[in-house]
């Protein structure tokens, strides 16, 4: 992982959100009030605007950096959730060493629950933690593997059960919740959204 | 969408200037990071009070500040909750030393930024979370009923012990008290339109009406013909009622909230539905406010909120305030 994987992946993922924000927005007015799309949006255009100031730093202070721009530019949960996201990588050790496969797996794993923390959310409550700690849980087995592609299909297609598991679930964190059993039959959002910021990822590393 | 709006990026960002502008007698607007805070320094030994949330809901939060209510209010865009670099930059302008109370309405995001910016605030500070929505039930399980309405009268409440020199524990303990004394539910006619989204949130029929709403647009628990406005109070005000048992010789505060696209005419006909409604429970009413306080853009509905008063809580109901939206005693 180095600051330029950062802003090529940040593009990467801009594009396919992008793609897919009509069919997000609709999932979030089903069950929430449709502003998830437009967060994750923002949120992307300002990190990816960021490239010329980050791209010669040193990776912790770049992390940092996005995780400032993340917090105070989403808002919502999800800057909450992705500002805590990145402001726990920055604090990992190494920055300054190389960050191999294995380094990015604990830095993206430590994040993670960082995120589980902040939200005090866990797998089955119909947010976007249902994809986020399956992945993580993964990566963690993957993390010490030298021929780590084929893991990576593996994450793929878990995160894709896992966002599509969350349609028949109850919500009960977020405002999902409020909805009783109404929120069932319809795929949460944030799942969605971390699905295929994932599958983007993933594949991204698998082509290179 | 018919809106007044240049585009959308500078829409929070004019509407703010605007509100500044207009109030300028009470209130500062200052932008990135964008919050509202009093003209006058916070004096020196008094608890500062910070809300905030997402906008959508004006008068709430930015409305609120001035004498005898809120020191800051942070913004958030429309429906989001604000970030913890505003509730920082807030705390840092207007704390006198005396510590800062965040008050907080239960939404995930609102919660989870206004924790971040409590931890990035080096100063004493303390935070109450505010929950009246009776229509969420409420189980260790969810996320909890929703902070609405009686926000506004929490809001005011505590507001005016801090002026009286109440210490930071002593406002956190009578906001809690007013917060569990509360309880609100509200009912929508017609969905709101999300700048940014430019098209309503929901579709409802000409027929029907969202019972249980919240105050952003999101469902509430049941889709149901329109009734009467006796049937709607009599409906709203059994779950609350179930919900608070006020004693019989307790009094009360009523509020009728508008959400923002129904008239005054009709709140002040719920009011009296549900003034008649009590009377004939034995619940009486001593204390009263009507209009939009807590709104949800140009949704049309309203809210009913009832709250129990012991005398503290009647004592800083009545005592002065002078905000844009609320004016008394002064």
């Amino acid at each position: 992982m180095s600051v330029s994987f950062l802003i090529s992946q940040a593009k990467g993922v801009q594009k396919v959100i992008d793609e897919n924000s009509a069919e997000i927005e609709v999932l979030d007015q089903k069950i929430g009030d449709g502003d998830h799309i437009f967060n994750i949006q923002r949120g992307l255009k300002l990190v990816v605007e960021l490239e010329d100031s980050i791209k010669d730093l040193p990776l912790a202070k770049a992390l940092n950096m996005i995780a400032m721009k993340v917090l105070s530019g989403i808002g919502g949960s999800s800057g909450a959730l992705f500002g805590t996201f990145f402001m726990t990588m920055a604090k990992s050790p190494d920055l300054d060493k190389d960050v191999d496969f294995n380094k990015a797996c604990e830095m993206i794993i430590s994040g993670i629950k960082a995120m589980k923390e902040r939200g005090k959310a866990n797998v089955g409550e119909k947010t976007m933690m249902d994809v986020l700690i399956p992945v993580s849980e993964k990566l963690n087995e993957l993390k010490n593997e030298r021929e780590f592609k084929s893991g990576l299909n593996e994450v793929i297609k878990i995160a894709e059960e896992r966002m599509l598991s969350t349609k028949d679930m109850l919500a009960t964190k977020g405002r999902a919740s409020f909805l009783g059993e109404r929120a069932k039959g319809h795929i949460d959002p944030g799942a969605r959204s971390s699905q295929l910021i994932i599958d983007t990822i993933c594949k991204s590393v698998i082509n290179n | 969408m018919k809106k007044f709006i240049n585009n959308n990026d500078d829409f929070l960002k004019e509407s703010l200037t605007g509100f500044g502008k207009a109030h300028s007698d009470i209130i500062n607007v200052n932008l990135d990071p964008s919050f509202v805070s009093r003209k006058n320094k916070t004096k020196d030994g008094k608890v500062s009070l910070i809300s905030g949330g997402g906008s959508g809901h004006e008068p709430m939060h930015g409305g609120f500040v001035g004498h005898g209510m809120l020191d800051a209010a942070c913004p958030g865009f429309v429906f989001s909750a604000p970030t913890p670099d505003q509730m920082q930059a807030a705390a840092e302008h207007v704390d006198s030393g005396a510590g800062v109370l965040f008050i907080v309405k239960n939404y995930s995001g609102d919660i989870m930024n206004f924790q971040m910016g409590a931890e990035m605030y080096s100063g004493k500070n303390d935070s109450i979370v505010t929950n009246d929505d009776v229509a969420v039930e409420d189980s260790t399980f969810t996320t909890g009923r929703r902070g609405v309405a009686a926000t506004v009268l929490v809001e005011k409440i505590v507001g005016s012990l801090a002026e009286h020199g109440g210490s930071l524990e002593e406002c956190k303990k009578l906001g809690e008290k007013v917060n569990k004394n509360a309880g609100t539910m509200g009912v929508a006619f017609t969905s709101c339109t999300v700048p940014a989204a430019g098209k309503p949130t929901f579709d409802i029929g000409d027929d029907e009406m969202e019972f249980g709403v919240g105050i952003h647009g999101e469902p509430g628990r049941k889709r149901e013909k329109i009734q009467p406005s006796k049937t709607i109070a009599g409906n709203i005000l059994e779950a609350i009622l179930d919900n608070l048992k006020p004693e019989k010789n307790e009094k009360n505060l009523l509020f009728v909230n508008g959400m923002g696209g129904t008239p005054l005419t009709e709140l002040y006909l719920v009011y009296e539905d549900a003034c008649q409604i009590l009377q004939s429970k034995g619940v009486q009413v001593t204390k009263s406010l009507v209009g939009n306080y807590c709104t949800s853009l140009e949704m049309q509905g309203a809210s009913i909120t009832l709250l129990k008063c012991d005398d503290e809580i009647l004592k800083h109901w009545d005592s002065p305030v002078h905000t844009a939206a609320m004016r008394w005693g002064m």
